[in-house]
């Protein structure tokens, strides 16, 4: 569980993250949308610290995550997070850069970590892949091994900030199912995203952000079919005129 | 210029070796790998330090590596060879001051090709492992620095072909290595500079050019494994 209090954030004289009070249940699968520059993207990035905040408070598991003496290793080996750029290591291969954290971490053996890592990729259909460098791979296999790597720590948590948008129109599809997949089985889902065929039908729940705000949240029924906010208003028709 | 090969060829090679301190072409290759060799892990290590964000660890890093950068090495030398040993009491040797000037520029400069390195990766690759758990240590160790080595390889070999032709400079405080002994081998025979000149420039050229191409094949041979983001 993720509990936000009065989270605040800012750039300079920006202010990035205005006063966010809002919890994520075990289990649930929450779609983050919003225009560019909303703070959707600072926001989850804040959930593993790779963003500070400046002000209030964010507990995971009952623990304040941003607080003084707080193992950020450990606890960021509990989260998985998928970037929009990928970010797979060039000179691993996708079997290696699956095994890389679990082995230097010591959360498994080498052989053990091999074997995880070939079941994971087999997840993700790549199992064929296993020896290729991510420069031979497409951007949606890139993708896919990226999430198979941060799904090795065996995270009670994914965050996905953005994790289509790179991709080819043809390429979305493949790495949606797999977080289609992911969510089914009922994984902890935070997932910063433009992609609203996959908002609607996989969410437990929406957060609709602008200008550093939740200005609407709820399940994607109510979301799409009567949105309150202008802001949200005008979002969605945007949206269906694309 | 056969015939003067001839003669001198060993004296060439490893100056009065056995009978006197090792010299010539065997030293200067040695003192270069050796520089190599010893300034490799110094220069991770300042390099790593100078991209530091602790700044009581990169800014001093920092000044050291433009001081010495904005130094000419012969300067340093000097100061090493006469003013050391005034201050110490201890005298070195010509081949151990030469050894420390060239282990202590080429640790800079190899800092500065890390550093660089470093810098160039795409801030994605740190954070991506930094966000599966690992440490910045570990991190480094296995993500960003063989990354940066590999692009670095040209850079570095750059630096040891410049060190084997720094060793040259030991010449002025009367280092047996080849540039002296070719000296000497001139004042033997005295009246064959052109000759004795051309092949030490020859050797020189033999060495550094070898070793370039030994570096571009390597390069092409790593590129054939994906060497980066690009």
């Amino acid at each position: 569980m993720i509990v936000l209090d009065n989270v605040n954030k800012y750039y300079g004289d920006y202010h990035a993250l205005v006063g966010i009070t809002e919890r994520v249940e075990n289990n649930e699968v929450l779609v983050v949308c919003g225009p560019s520059g909303s703070g959707k993207s600072t926001l989850i990035r804040t959930l593993n610290r790779l963003e500070d905040i400046d002000g209030g408070q964010i507990a995971i598991a009952g623990q304040d995550i941003h607080a003084k003496g707080v193992d950020v290793n450990a606890l960021r080996a509990g989260i998985g997070f998928v970037f929009q750029q990928f970010n797979l290591f060039p000179h691993l291969t996708a079997l290696e850069n699956c095994m890389l954290a679990p082995v230097q971490l010591k959360r498994a053996s080498k052989v053990e970590a091999r074997e995880q890592a070939m079941l994971l990729l087999d997840q993700v259909g790549l199992a064929h892949k296993a020896d290729a460098y991510p420069d031979a791979l497409s951007g949606g296999q890139q993708q896919r091994v990226a999430i198979a790597r941060a799904l090795a720590m065996r995270p009670s948590i994914m965050l996905f900030d953005e994790p289509t948008s790179a991709l080819d129109p043809e390429m979305v599809g493949e790495v949606l199912q797999v977080m289609r997949t992911l969510a089914k089985q009922g994984m902890t889902m935070v997932c910063v995203t433009h992609e609203m065929g996959f908002a609607r039908d996989v969410a437990d729940r929406i957060w609709f952000m602008a200008e550093g705000k939740i200005l609407e949240k709820g399940t994607p029924g109510d979301f799409f079919a009567n949105p309150q906010h202008p802001r949200a208003i005008q979002f969605l028709a945007d949206r269906n005129r694309n | 210029m056969l015939e003067l090969i001839d003669t001198y060829w060993l004296y060439f090679l490893v100056g009065q070796y056995p009978d006197g301190p090792l010299g010539g072409l065997v030293l200067t290759i040695l003192l270069s790998g050796a520089a190599l060799v010893l300034a490799m892990p110094l220069g991770l290590m300042l390099g790593i330090a100078r991209v530091s964000r602790r700044r009581a660890i990169s800014l001093p890093v920092g000044a050291f590596v433009q001081l010495v950068r904005a130094v000419p090495l012969l300067l340093v030398l000097f100061w090493v060879y006469f003013f050391l040993p005034a201050v110490t009491g201890v005298k070195t040797s010509q081949a151990t001051t030469m050894l420390i000037v060239l282990v202590v520029f080429d640790s800079v400069y190899l800092a500065e090709i890390v550093a660089a390195g470093i810098r160039a990766l795409p801030k994605g690759q740190l954070e991506s492992a930094r966000s599966l758990g690992l440490g910045y240590g570990q991190a480094l160790r296995h993500v960003v620095l063989p990354q940066t080595l590999r692009h670095g390889l040209p850079s570095i070999v750059n630096q040891l072909v410049s060190t084997i032709k720094a060793t040259s400079l030991g010449y002025i405080i009367g280092l047996s290595e080849v540039s002296f002994i070719a000296t000497q081998i001139n004042t033997l025979v005295f009246t064959r500079a052109v000759e004795v000149y051309l092949i030490l420039a020859l050797t020189y050229f033999v060495l550094c050019f070898g070793l370039s191409r030994l570096a571009f094949l390597l390069e092409r041979r790593l590129q054939r494994r994906p060497a980066g983001a690009h």
